[in-house]
């Protein structure tokens, strides 16, 4: 029940003084409320659960997630576990 | 980045299995790790990661599948709302074959019950709308992550002035449980992975004393199977240095505060109560209830239901394993008595449901 979906908003509009949205879940649209995302613009991706966007999901954290996973993967191969470990310690925050 | 990047590029294979390396060369001692959320048990068993992982981590499942822990006598209420001719009773898809004491609301269906799955809270009020000579009620219930739209659902029905929408409410939060799992004398859990949407609602503000006062740390983690693997990654690292943190693996969707704005619609609509767990039992200020000033949308006040007499199956361990004290595989039930198509308890029904993933991903002996 918890499991939200991401999903690009396509169009947004107002339907019974509810923010509502379009949303494009790779090629489904479905319609999803927008009150808890006030400030959403389309073109956006958010989470919806349930017909509800529960917040927005910011790109840019999803593609830094990547890039560091991808590049720890890369130095625990490469390099052996010494260089992981120098890893490890840069990137916790 | 497109719409399915962002959960393809989390199941990228290459990535995940260089974060497992990490975690096989982090790892040097046996860790019991809870995955507090039902839909990430799913997930795990799905992916197989709990196969992946190295022996010495053991993940336990946590009690957040919100059809579990909605209590019986509140179950068999429903069961008697949905029966009423005049009424259309709505709900989520899972909760329809969750037993009762002696039925389910799809037997309530048979027996020509007007029982409807909704997709979202807001659909039983256009219901409301559509009905206007018949009471609608919905099934409110769930964690943090479903309180929103369940409360917007009754702010909506308060601005259309509908006098024939209510809730059923059970609405349950992730900390108190929490509290209840550390503070027992049987508890094993060591780190914690924390509900990924629920965090998305609610920030995690909430959880470091209570890392602090068990000495527990945690990740936010989201649903992906890259996800999940680094947020175990994260709480092994902090186990292995003997930190106890509250670390966020879930950035792209989680802040520290939460969505203020369901936060406002929540508070609008709800306070904090007791709430009776299945299998658990009352835990203080554990859930949610309507605020005083909605009590006209409340279910239970407008259809008092008496003389409920609960019945629990007596070989269902559903409180056991909840609490992440057993594994499914480990009741006698399991698979014989009780299955997905004739459950004994919730667990084996719910998509969220420990015993039905095991079930259904045969996990059927200890890992």
């Amino acid at each position: 029940m918890c499991l939200g979906i991401p999903g690009k908003i396509v169009e947004l509009y107002e339907q019974g003084g509810l923010k509502m949205a379009k949303i494009d879940f790779g090629g489904v649209l479905r319609e999803a409320c927008m009150e808890a995302a006030p400030d959403a613009l389309v073109g956006e991706y958010a989470i919806i659960h349930a017909g509800f966007a529960l917040n927005i999901l910011s790109e840019e954290d999803a593609l830094e997630t990547l890039r560091l996973l991808e590049e720890l993967g890369q130095l625990v191969d490469e390099l052996g576990p010494e260089a992981s470990m120098r890893v490890a310690s840069n990137r916790e925050d | 980045m497109d719409v399915q990047s962002f959960s393809s590029a989390f199941r990228d294979n290459d990535i995940i299995q260089g974060v497992l390396k990490e975690i096989r060369r982090t790892v040097t001692q046996p860790w019991v790790i809870m995955e507090i959320c039902g839909g990430q048990t799913h997930a795990i068993m799905h992916y197989g990661l709990d196969q992946l992982l190295p022996p010495e981590i053991e993940l336990v499942h946590g009690p957040g599948c919100p059809v579990c822990v909605t209590p019986l006598e509140l179950i068999d209420k429903a069961l008697v709302i949905a029966a009423r001719p005049d009424v259309i009773f709505c709900s989520y898809g899972d909760m329809l074959r969750v037993p009762g004491s002696q039925r389910d609301l799809f037997s309530v269906r048979a027996a020509g019950g007007d029982v409807r799955v909704v997709y979202s809270a807001l659909d039983a009020v256009k219901l409301a709308q559509q009905n206007p000579d018949k009471q609608v009620v919905f099934f409110a219930i769930g964690f943090e992550t479903t309180a929103p739209p369940n409360a917007m659902s009754v702010l909506q029905a308060q601005s259309l002035g509908l006098k024939n929408y209510s809730v059923l409410v059970s609405q349950v939060c992730v900390p108190p449980a929490m509290h209840a799992i550390l503070g027992s004398p049987a508890n094993r859990v060591q780190g914690f992975l924390l509900a990924g949407h629920v965090c998305t609602v609610m920030g995690y503000q909430e959880y470091p004393p209570l890392a602090e006062q068990y000495s527990v740390p945690m990740a936010v983690t989201g649903f992906e199977p890259l996800d999940l693997v680094q947020g175990i990654l994260q709480v092994v690292r902090m186990l292995e240095k003997g930190e106890v943190e509250v670390q966020n693996a879930y950035q792209r969707a989680v802040t520290a505060g939460g969505n203020k704005a369901a936060q406002a619609i929540i508070f609008k609509t709800f306070q904090q109560v007791d709430r009776n767990w299945r299998g658990i039992g009352t835990i203080p200020q554990s859930g949610w209830g309507l605020r005083p000033e909605l009590v006209e949308f409340d279910a239970e006040k407008r259809f008092s239901v008496e003389d409920i007499h609960t019945a629990e199956s007596p070989l269902c361990i559903a409180g056991e394993i909840l609490q992440g004290l057993k594994k499914p595989h480990q009741c006698p039930a399991f698979g014989l008595q009780c299955t997905p198509t004739s459950p004994l308890g919730a667990p084996m029904v719910s998509a969220e449901g420990a015993c039905s993933a095991y079930y259904r991903y045969a996990r059927v002996e200890s890992n």
